[in-house]
């Protein structure tokens, strides 16, 4: 959706430009435009360090080579026209093929060049195929496999983040009020709590929740067998999400009041709100209108550090869970030592890390008057 | 003069001597770890496998999934603890009388006072002799004196007799698996009780050559075992508990170390040069965002080491452009326009002197919090590749022992103690470091003190 309205950037900005006026919205679509770019060229860098780190020693070359051996010997093996012939014309043949095919897929050339072309496919999407796992849809394709799972992962991870970003702003909004009480001091006490990841508490959740109580699902997406009634699939689905949703909460949410909470009590000493204070203003327009709005955007700059921490962390979370996701297929491909898989999902992690700065920067100008007004702000950063 | 006076300060604040505390106990634990079980040792004992010089498994005596022993001190119905007697160690009885034929008696007496019944039953043989096989005949005496004919059969040495697996002895059990019937005052009650008292297994061994030897081994494994319980492959935890103390301990402060003094060095270099050297950091902080810190961690576990060392470096290489280098290089702005900054110039100081003298020691107070907070997150990473089964493969640690209860349903079976311990002792490791953590940085910066 974004990259729709980001098409349209530039033109926009051009002819707004042409009748000298430069609008908020077109300083907003530019600063946009150029982040993106910049964020393209950081995936492009980032991908091209992760083919780097997987064709160390060329590893995965090693691996291409042993694919293309597999797939002629099996070939050979499997038509009857080549039963008939002696043994050393078929070696002879088979070896024919193996240059042919790894000449084919650039495996001839040097290291440099072959880096170029793999990147060129891992931007592209072009993964590869799967030496082991298969879509539920059949396909072997690497980018089908992955991409089939990110929807179980939105789902999952999108209801976390929107659920702590509100809570902890709505909890530490509330906490800031009250400074030095009870529940102030309890905040900070809890703050530590964070430092033990979600896979971590999940577990304890499934051992009272799952194991002890029986009351919640170890683990899965949906009922075996699904149910076939939508209302009763969703259901279902919602019935799966409670354990890791609080699993996530209880982990981040105690850093995140405490950590937003010292945000609102800096900014809740600036002059101006003693000034509305003093004008006698309503304690919500004070708190909506001099404190959350001005800290807005370093929030939102410290909440897409968590979402990047939330996403980083899928495939453990994920693995505790059985969620049918993107980050556990990482887990079941090391299982299955499924190259192409594992350096395949690290260029699709790099994409899903790119968009969400990129749409958490787009919230962020949105917030930011500064990005509208100012306009320098575009390379910054 | 400061440090003391910090510390005296830090024994203000609870959190902080509970954390100090915790860390202190931690690391006598690492130190008793490091001495009491050599590395070697370690690595072997977890490993397992077979004893060499016995042919049996280093952990036989030990039962599977057993709880620890002193969960049956919150038990009204006591779990059985297992019972080893072994002839050739003395804790069973063995006469022989000598003749043309050697006959051994060989007695296991035993006191069976749990409520449920033992998890399996084996007898062990050791039997030297040339041509003819030594020959045993069992018998099996409840406390009310019922006497079970158990088995008679040949033996030679490393041959083990399986109660449970005993078709014939099943049979004539009525059908009842043997290690339940041998114990329940009715076995064909449902469900069998257990019969408390004195048990006796009766061996009477004939040896039919005059340098022949005969020794057994009975073990009756029991539902608990030791002070942490075993796994899967009858290990004993207590090893993956006590040397993941020290792999956890150091690897945290290791990794933490490394990466926020890097961090800090190179956000100074940065920002003291400025220009394009401070464009190039920023860029490749950017990039490292879009990193996949963990997928990223996995691939190089995967393709080329799961070694500590390798994984430990790849840490440090991939948070060294953490978010953290923009934080430090926005105080090092800041610090960069002191007049003290200008007056080390002015007397001609260079570069580096600038940076290691003037910079770097303005920013440790806002380090030292950091770092201590930062250690527990390496702590749980440790863990959570140990978890994904991309733990060092000889080391002993927390994570290996929730990696193998996860992988075998632990949480499943009801065997809590297993995830447990392990994960206890994670969370007191972290919370104890980052307890420390929140009150250093209460104390080195107290900007909201005041309020």
């Amino acid at each position: 959706m974004s990259e729709a309205t980001l098409a349209a950037a530039p033109k926009a900005g051009a002819a707004e430009k042409k009748k000298g006026g430069s609008s908020a919205l077109v300083r907003l679509l530019r600063y946009s435009l150029v982040r993106l770019v910049l964020l393209f060229v950081t995936v492009v860098v980032g991908v091209y360090l992760t083919i780097l780190i997987a064709n160390m020693g060329g590893h995965v070359d090693k691996i291409q080579r042993g694919q293309i051996r597999e797939s002629v010997d099996q070939a050979f093996a499997m038509n009857p026209q080549f039963k008939a012939l002696p043994e050393a014309q078929k070696l002879k043949m088979r070896e024919e093929q193996y240059a042919i095919q790894e000449k084919r897929l650039g495996l001839d050339k040097p290291f440099l060049v072959r880096s170029v072309i793999y990147l060129k496919n891992a931007i592209t999407l072009d993964l590869g195929r799967a030496l082991q796992m298969s879509s539920d849809s059949g396909s072997k394709m690497v980018k089908n496999i992955l991409l089939e799972r990110m929807p179980a992962t939105l789902v999952l991870f999108g209801t976390a983040d929107l659920l702590l970003f509100t809570l902890g702003v709505l909890l530490a909004l509330s906490v800031s009020r009250k400074y030095g009480s009870t529940i102030d001091k309890i905040v900070v006490m809890m703050a530590p709590t964070s430092s033990a990841p979600g896979w971590f508490y999940g577990i304890f959740l499934i051992l009272i929740f799952a194991a002890l109580l029986g009351w919640l699902p170890f683990g899965h997406m949906v009922d075996a067998p699904p149910p076939d009634n939508k209302g009763l699939y969703l259901l279902s689905m919602l019935k799966h999400m409670i354990l890791p949703v609080a699993a996530l909460t209880m982990t981040l949410l105690p850093i995140q009041i405490y950590s937003w909470r010292t945000f609102f009590l800096i900014y809740s000493s600036e002059d101006y709100v003693e000034m509305a204070k003093a004008k006698g203003l309503k304690d919500k327009d004070i708190e909506r209108r001099y404190i959350l709005r001005p800290t807005l955007p370093v929030i939102i700059t410290s909440f897409s550090l968590l979402v990047i921490a939330i996403w980083v962390g899928a495939p453990i979370f994920e693995t505790i869970f059985q969620w049918p996701g993107f980050g556990r297929a990482l887990y079941q491909a090391i299982g299955l030592y499924d190259t192409p898989v594992i350096v395949g999902e690290c260029v699709i992690y790099a994409y899903l890390l790119a968009i969400t700065l990129f749409l958490l920067d787009f919230v962020y100008a949105l917030v930011d008057p500064r990005v509208k007004v100012g306009g320098g702000q575009g390379r910054a950063g | 003069m400061k440090l003391k006076g910090t510390f005296k300060e830090l024994l203000r604040y609870p959190s902080a001597i509970i954390g100090l505390s915790i860390i202190l106990l931690l690391i006598v634990v690492a130190v008793y770890a490091v001495v009491s079980v050599p590395y070697d040792e370690a690595v072997r004992l977890w490993r397992g496998g077979k004893d060499p010089t016995t042919g049996l498994d280093i952990w036989y005596r030990n039962p599977k999934y057993a709880g620890p022993t002193w969960t049956n001190l919150f038990r009204r119905d006591k779990l059985p603890e297992t019972i080893v007697m072994s002839t050739a160690e003395g804790s069973a009885e063995k006469e022989v009388f000598a003749g043309d034929v050697n006959v051994y008696t060989m007695t296991f007496p035993f006191e069976f006072e749990a409520a449920s019944f033992a998890s399996d039953m084996v007898i062990f043989f050791d039997a030297k002799f040339t041509e003819k096989k030594p020959h045993v005949s069992m018998s099996w005496t409840k406390p009310d004196g019922t006497v079970v004919r158990v088995a008679d059969l040949g033996v030679e040495k490393g041959q083990a007799f399986y109660f449970a697996q005993d078709a014939k002895l099943t049979k004539k059990l009525g059908g009842v698996a043997p290690v339940k019937a041998l114990f329940a005052v009715d076995p064909a009650a449902q469900p069998p009780a257990v019969m408390k008292g004195q048990y006796k297994l009766e061996v009477l061994g004939f040896t039919f050559e005059p340098d022949s030897t005969l020794d057994a081994e009975l073990i009756v494994y029991g539902q608990l075992a030791g002070i942490a319980g075993t796994d899967h492959l009858r290990r004993d935890l207590k090893v993956a508990l006590l040397w993941g103390t020290p792999v956890a301990l150091s690897f945290g402060l290791l990794a933490a170390l490394g990466t926020t003094i890097t961090t800090m060095l190179i956000a100074a270099i940065a920002t003291w040069f400025g220009g394009w050297v401070d464009a190039l950091i920023q860029r490749i902080t950017q990039v490292n965002m879009v990193l996949p810190f963990l997928p990223i961690l996995i691939m190089i576990g995967v393709f080329y080491s799961r070694s500590i060392f390798v994984i430990l470096g790849a840490t440090i290489l991939l948070s060294i452009f953490g978010a953290s280098i923009l934080n430090y290089r926005s105080i090092f702005l800041q610090v960069k326009e002191s007049g003290y900054i200008d007056a080390a110039r002015a007397y001609g100081a260079g570069n580096w002197r600038v940076i290691f003298r003037y910079l770097l020691p303005k920013i440790i107070p806002m380090m030292i919090p950091a770092l201590v907070t930062g250690i527990p997150a390496y702590v749980f990473l440790e863990a959570s590749l140990a978890v994904l089964g991309l733990g060092d493969p000889s080391l002993p640690t927390w994570g290996k022992a929730i990696s193998d209860a996860q992988a075998n349903g632990a949480l499943y079976q009801g065997l809590f103690y297993w995830v447990l311990e392990p994960a206890v002792l994670l969370i007191l490791c972290g919370m104890a470091f980052a307890l420390l953590g929140f009150s250093l940085d209460r104390i080195f910066n107290p900007r909201l003190r005041g309020q």
